[in-house]
């Protein structure tokens, strides 16, 4: 990996739209249950932004709204609008399954499926129609290298991916979520399950990624924020408290609440 | 006498009301822990006796002839159980055409699709009715729906008299394998893009397909061994079937028509032939735990 990435606090980069993934007057309801209040956002192409916050405030709720995973959940619904390039994301006309291979996911707990490293790389592709076994080789290596994993997985690809370790399995899942080239990573605190080595690597990952992909990360780590993140987000009790540039919030935050959360007095 | 000193406890207790108090309770675990092991033993009595029984009565007659025979007259000594053991595996063959896929099939709708709707929860509510049906009510079921309107007793009858028998079963174990799947992998599947279809046919199933055969050959061993439903729906025959439409000999008919003949060389056939049946609803058992056991 990268030397500079292991010192450096990450470059302010700024080489895409600021409006990539906007989010506009946005409510959303589980049942009668209100939990989020008129989000508004914008969120930069090609940076990383994290999302903060104490348990319950919304952060993860919002990041399943993007891909639309909250829609697997009964009796859900929301108001306003989230816009993915200018078009909404809920347009009659967007069929969730390819938003879905826009929009990757990881998933706090890795869950790969019980096959080969290979068929989980490929499983993105396949659904999708593509068997040809050149493109999903190409695909296989690409993502793996990319992802961190390809020397310690190339001489496995046909083994089982439950054979692998716990930080092992994450990167595979992030392989497995950019073998599908999208445009937008979500990461739902990927690293809380891993042990503190593990979580380097995957940091190190996200510096990595940032240059092909748009990430959000939701964190409950702080100085993960501090380390990863370009642009960061508070959030508390389902309101967006505070969103700008990382070194402001850690440094010099505009609101009181957002002092209280990161100097530790709640949350 | 100093007051802390008479209430400590005394490893090499003097006392004596201490003493017996101690010994009622280790007693009453030792009796306890007797009772309930000499139970466990008691359980694989019928058990073993049974496999003890069928061995000892049933070997002597055992010979590959038996199996490419046919049953001989009364009193006449020599012939097998072919046709039988044949009809037996073709019936509970057809049975489980028709049960396999409806099972399955229903418990992929009402753990998949929409779990708590109406449907769903009559669905279950009737698959754990049947699981308690008396097996000759199916088999009086298959006789008015087949026998009754085609005016014939068949291999057909006795194939849906054993497929109702055996839905029950193979619907409940295959949405408790289906409820076995990890909700994770789907949420992973839903995020790659799939389609709930896809994410059934790639992830699901093949996830939940050890524990859905073990299913579906627990139902096989126990439908082999039903007569009731079998007796007015495929009756008996003593030729090899020509075709499934006309009765059809089965094993566990034979076994009952054969031993309550009095003919001696017709009952030690029974025995035989209750001996195989045995061996093969053993090793139904036994195989569907090792071919389809997980190997995570």
């Amino acid at each position: 990996m990268t030397e500079e990435a292991n010192n450096a606090t990450p470059p302010v980069t700024s080489p895409g739209r600021p409006d990539f993934l906007t989010v506009r007057d946005f409510d959303f309801f589980y049942g009668k249950k209100q939990a989020l209040f008129n989000v508004n956002m914008d969120i930069p192409e090609k940076q990383v932004t994290a999302f903060i916050g104490p348990s319950g405030c919304g952060k993860s709720t919002l990041l399943r709204n993007f891909n639309r995973m909250n829609e697997l959940i009964e009796g859900v619904r929301h108001s306003g609008d989230i816009k993915l390039l200018g078009q909404s994301i809920y347009e009659k006309s967007v069929e969730v399954i390819a938003l879905r291979r826009s929009i990757g996911m990881v998933f706090q707990k890795s869950n790969p499926f019980p096959k080969s490293i290979y068929e989980n790389i490929v499983y993105g592709l396949r659904i999708g129609g593509q068997n040809s076994k050149s493109v999903l080789d190409e695909a296989v290596e690409r993502s793996l290298r990319g992802a961190a994993l390809w020397d310690e997985a190339k001489d496995r690809l046909h083994e089982s991916a439950l054979g692998l370790s716990g930080g092992q399995m994450q990167r595979l899942c992030i392989a497995r979520a950019i073998a599908n080239r999208p445009k937008v990573l979500l990461m739902d605190e990927p690293c809380s399950a891993l042990d503190p080595i593990a979580t380097v690597k995957v940091e190190e990952l996200i510096h990595e990624l940032k240059q092909q992909f748009t990430i959000v990360i939701v964190t409950h780590n702080m100085q993960q924020a501090t380390r990863c993140s370009d642009k960061t987000a508070f959030f508390y009790l389902g309101k967006l408290i505070e969103f700008s540039e990382t070194q402001k919030i850690f440094s010099n935050p505009s609101q009181k609440q957002t002092e209280d959360y990161i100097t530790g007095r709640f949350g | 006498m100093d007051p802390i000193a008479s209430h400590a406890p005394d490893f090499f207790a003097s006392d004596n009301a201490e003493t017996s108090k101690a010994l009622s309770r280790s007693l009453g675990n030792r009796v306890l822990s007797t009772v309930c092991v000499g139970l466990s033993l008691l359980t694989l009595v019928p058990l073993i006796s049974i496999v003890v029984l069928v061995l000892k009565n049933g070997l002597p007659l055992l010979s590959w002839s038996l199996f490419t025979s046919l049953p001989p007259a009364a009193g006449m000594a020599g012939g097998g159980f072919g046709n039988a053991v044949l009809g037996t595996m073709v019936m509970v063959g057809l049975g489980l055409v028709l049960a396999a896929p409806i099972g399955i099939l229903s418990a992929i709708f009402i753990n998949e699709y929409d779990p708590s709707s109406r449907l769903a929860q009559a669905v279950r509510l009737v698959a754990k009715l049947l699981t308690g049906i008396p097996s000759i009510i199916c088999g009086v079921f298959a006789f008015a729906v087949i026998v009754a309107t085609t005016g014939a007793f068949s291999a057909y009858a006795g194939g849906v008299a054993l497929a109702v028998l055996m839905l029950p079963t193979i619907l409940l174990t295959s949405e408790q394998a289906l409820m076995g799947v990890q909700s994770a992998y789907r949420e992973a599947s839903y995020g790659l893009g799939a389609t709930k279809f896809q994410t059934i046919v790639r992830v699901v199933l093949p996830d939940a397909l050890p524990a859905i055969m073990t299913g579906i050959m627990l139902a096989v061993a126990r439908a082999a061994g039903e007569t009731a439903p079998l007796i007015f729906t495929a009756l008996f025959s003593q030729f090899w079937a020509r075709s499934l439409s006309e009765p059809t000999a089965s094993l566990s008919v034979l076994i009952y028509n054969f031993s309550t003949v009095p003919f001696p060389h017709q009952i030690q056939m029974a025995w035989t032939a209750s001996l195989v049946l045995v061996a093969f609803v053993t090793l139904a058992n036994i195989s569907a735990q090792l071919v389809f056991s997980k190997k995570h």
